[in-house]
């Protein structure tokens, strides 16, 4: 404690609230910490959550903030911003920036902007490729060694095709216990152009096919190879129920294989793709009802252990494009755990501590972040977020923390649960207030 | 009639509608003089992504024999590499103050997103591997005169083979949509490359058997192999294709006679189509052509002809 006396250091106190659907219970914060809500005193910040439940911050495997080189799309405070406003305390910032993270420089360039703008915790991930060529490997072992101490390597927006390259980057990071996040996609089965399901939709639509193949046959292949190697691997976005199936093969055989799904492929389906409209392009595309439903069992029974939002904020312009020439990817962060109420928790697939596996304490384990996704007991990282599980809203595009309006549930009524965001003690978000 | 995008959105009775005013028009390429007012100050644009010849002139000769003001745009690589959005394109001619636009792109679905951009009329000249409506008007146009002046019949019925890349082909799905509303059968006849998905939901029958198919058709319609399937292994050579799938001169022989040939062109004659069978008296390719024009000139008509501050005469009124 830092004992200045100044109200700040009085702590925060979260009263009466669900404790992960565990019963109710006060949290006291202070110095970023929980610490024993009785010691709180007369001068504390109080924060009345009767109804509300508490959740550990959410950690979020897969973002896109876009910072450095597109700042026109989202910057690391816009995207962190939209973070805080969808209950996450950390987002791991993927490497597809423009200059790549591939070295130590670049991931703490990041690390250093997220300590100085982020609303919430910015973890740099490394690619494993240079350049996110898939040819040589980029300096794992710096970026695991830099200031930003990187875990999770990907080349995500694009395949590790290269079998030998994959196997190489899987054995190296097994020397500081790090993960390799694959975009499971097969470029000679689903190409540049493919922005459809291949299926009755893709063949009247006259798009481009996207096979469950293409993604199914990558992630036997890596899994045998995080077999080969004793390595972890995780498997990004994850759109198919063949996936699933290969998943529960891999985990049967007791391989370290993780995976997540995002929220657009947990609701939304191939059927959005009728009228051409870009905001559905995705990548991997949406799929049709049998596959959601199968992502939503498997993200149930802990087959797919994690969300991932894969918030992928874009220019507006790059979206005005015909669809096969528009960019990929919707926003998600702000939406996410609205979705989650809406697919998993109100039809009894998950309760909450079950969300805050899924969304908080799975995602910090795979990304081995010590401070993010731990319970909410005294001693531990002060990181909280409060939900009201009956709000519901209409989602506004216009009305997004992010620069982007690349957003798929614009004009649709969804719950709205997140009422406040603390990050080390701090409320990074509050509904309705400053 | 706001746009025609998909020859799905017509119904039975729309076709018909459209077909006969073709027929009146028809008798217009037969004057001497092939003016009609009846688009006097409307202004069509003919925005191009992709390059099309035949397409793009015989939308500027409709245009131009019902008189409105034909204005031909080439956007071909105006597109995402050189920064400009489709959106920002469209929405500079739109703002010109067009009243329809004849779109060809490369890219499925383009002419969809533009109605959502601008208010002209939006008429689909060709979407990528998706749909090319008036294609199939054209071609129903041509078959329903052919079969009009065999028995007097029309195309309720009849068995229509298509034949090749139905997967690329925006030719197929619009005949597919168009044949299907008419009351006609359809059997696509490709090898299962060139196949799309799902086309077991089609209603249609589905053949990789040209030799078995041909005796029993009363029309058949050969689709245009594309140069780049030659390299993109969905057959192993174009030699492998004409024996399998090409419309030979043995094969030629085995249609029952009077049977029409259809080929929306460019041929390639020796792939898919013999010499023989594209210059057979049964050939109605050039027909084709001639009908493209007559009903482009009815669906202009039907798009723009019909408001009423225009001081416009029905076609048909004039050709009384």
């Amino acid at each position: 404690m830092s004992g200045m006396g100044e109200a700040p250091n009085a702590g925060l106190l979260i009263v009466g609230a669900d404790l992960v659907g565990a019963g109710q219970g006060d949290l006291l914060m202070r110095d970023g910490v929980f610490v024993d809500p009785s010691e709180a005193g007369a001068d504390v910040e109080r924060i009345d959550a009767d109804g509300l439940v508490a959740l550990p911050g959410l950690v979020d495997l897969h973002t896109h903030l876009r910072e450095p080189g597109r700042e026109d799309a989202e910057t690391i405070a816009t995207g962190t911003l939209a973070a805080a406003r969808g209950g996450y305390t950390a987002v791991l910032a993927m490497a597809n920036t423009d200059p790549v993270t591939d070295t130590a420089e670049a991931a703490e360039h990041i690390w250093a902007l997220g300590r100085r703008d982020g609303a919430a915790e910015v973890v740099p991930v490394g690619a494993v490729s240079k350049g996110l060529q898939g040819s040589e490997l980029a300096e794992l072992g710096l970026m695991a060694r830099s200031a930003a101490t990187v875990r999770v390597f990907s080349d995500d927006g694009v395949c590790v095709t290269d079998a030998r390259l994959m196997r190489r980057a899987l054995e190296y990071v097994r020397a500081f216990d790090g993960v390799i996040a694959q975009h499971a996609q097969d470029p000679r089965l689903a190409g540049a152009d493919a922005c459809c399901h291949e299926g009755e939709l893709s063949g009247r639509l006259g798009l481009p096919g996207w096979p469950p193949a293409a993604e199914s046959t990558i992630v036997a292949r890596d899994a045998e190879l995080a077999a080969l190697t004793g390595s972890r691997t995780h498997v990004c976005h994850v759109s198919t129920a063949d996936t699933v199936d290969v998943l529960r093969w891999a985990h049967r055989r007791g391989i370290a294989i993780t995976a997540e799904v995002t929220p657009h492929h947990l609701m939304l389906t191939t059927s959005e793709l009728t009228g051409y409209d870009p905001i559905y392009k995705v990548n991997p595309p949406l799929r049709p009802d049998e596959h959601v439903a199968a992502l939503r069992e498997a993200l149930a029974d802990g087959t797919i252990a994690a969300v991932g939002t894969d918030h992928a904020p874009h220019a507006r312009h790059d979206k005005q494009h015909a669809f096969i020439d528009a960019a990929p990817g919707m926003i998600g962060l702000e939406t996410a755990l609205a979705v989650l109420i809406e697919t998993m928790v109100k039809p009894g697939r998950l309760d909450w501590a079950g969300v805050a596996e899924r969304m908080s304490y799975e995602p910090a384990r795979i990304a081995r972040l010590p401070h993010q996704g731990r319970p909410l007991t005294i001693g531990e990282p002060a990181n909280v977020v409060l939900v009201d599980p009956q709000a519901r809203a209409t989602v506004d595009a216009a009305t997004s923390a992010s620069l982007a309006r690349n957003n798929p549930w614009h004009s649709r009524e969804l719950p709205d649960p997140v009422a406040a965001t603390i990050w080390r003690g701090r409320i990074s978000y509050r509904r309705g207030g400053s | 009639m706001r746009h025609l995008l998909s020859a799905g959105d017509l119904s039975a009775d729309e076709i018909t509608g459209i077909l006969d005013l073709a027929e009146e028009m028809s008798a217009v390429q037969d004057r001497p003089v092939k003016k009609l007012p009846a688009l006097r100050g409307r202004t069509v644009v003919n925005l191009f992504f992709e390059d099309s010849t035949r397409t793009r002139s015989s939308f500027e000769i409709a245009g131009k024999w019902l008189s409105a003001d034909v204005i031909n745009i080439s956007a071909k690589g105006s597109a995402v590499s050189k920064g400009e959005s489709l959106r920002d394109t469209v929405m500079t001619v739109g703002a010109m103050g067009v009243d329809a636009m004849v779109i060809r792109h490369m890219a499925s679905g383009a002419p969809w997103q533009v109605t959502g951009w601008v208010d002209a009329s939006i008429l689909n000249a060709g979407d990528g591997t998706h749909e090319h409506p008036t294609q199939a008007l054209l071609d129903a146009f041509t078959l329903r005169r052919h079969f009009r002046r065999l028995d007097g019949g029309d195309l309720t019925g009849r068995t229509v083979a298509i034949v090749g890349d139905v997967t690329h082909s925006r030719v197929a799905r619009s005949n597919v949509l168009l044949l299907r509303t008419l009351g006609a059968k359809v059997v696509l006849v490709a090898p299962p490359t060139l196949m799309p998905a799902g086309i077991e939901t089609w209603p249609v029958a589905v053949s990789h058997d040209l030799d078995a198919v041909l005796p029993a058709v009363d029309a058949v319609m050969m689709l245009r192999v594309q140069r780049e399937r030659m390299s993109g292994g969905y057959f192993p050579t174009p030699r492998e294709y004409t024996i399998s799938y090409g419309l030979t001169r043995p094969r030629l022989e085995s249609l029952r006679p009077d049977t029409p040939i259809c080929h929306p062109g460019p041929m390639n004659r020796g792939l898919e189509i013999s010499a023989e069978a594209a210059d057979a008296a049964s050939s109605l390719v050039l027909d084709q052509v001639a009908a493209g024009v007559s009903v482009r000139m009815a669906v202009l008509y039907e798009l723009l002809g019909g408001a009423e501050e225009m001081p416009v005469t029905r076609a048909h009124e004039v050709l009384a």
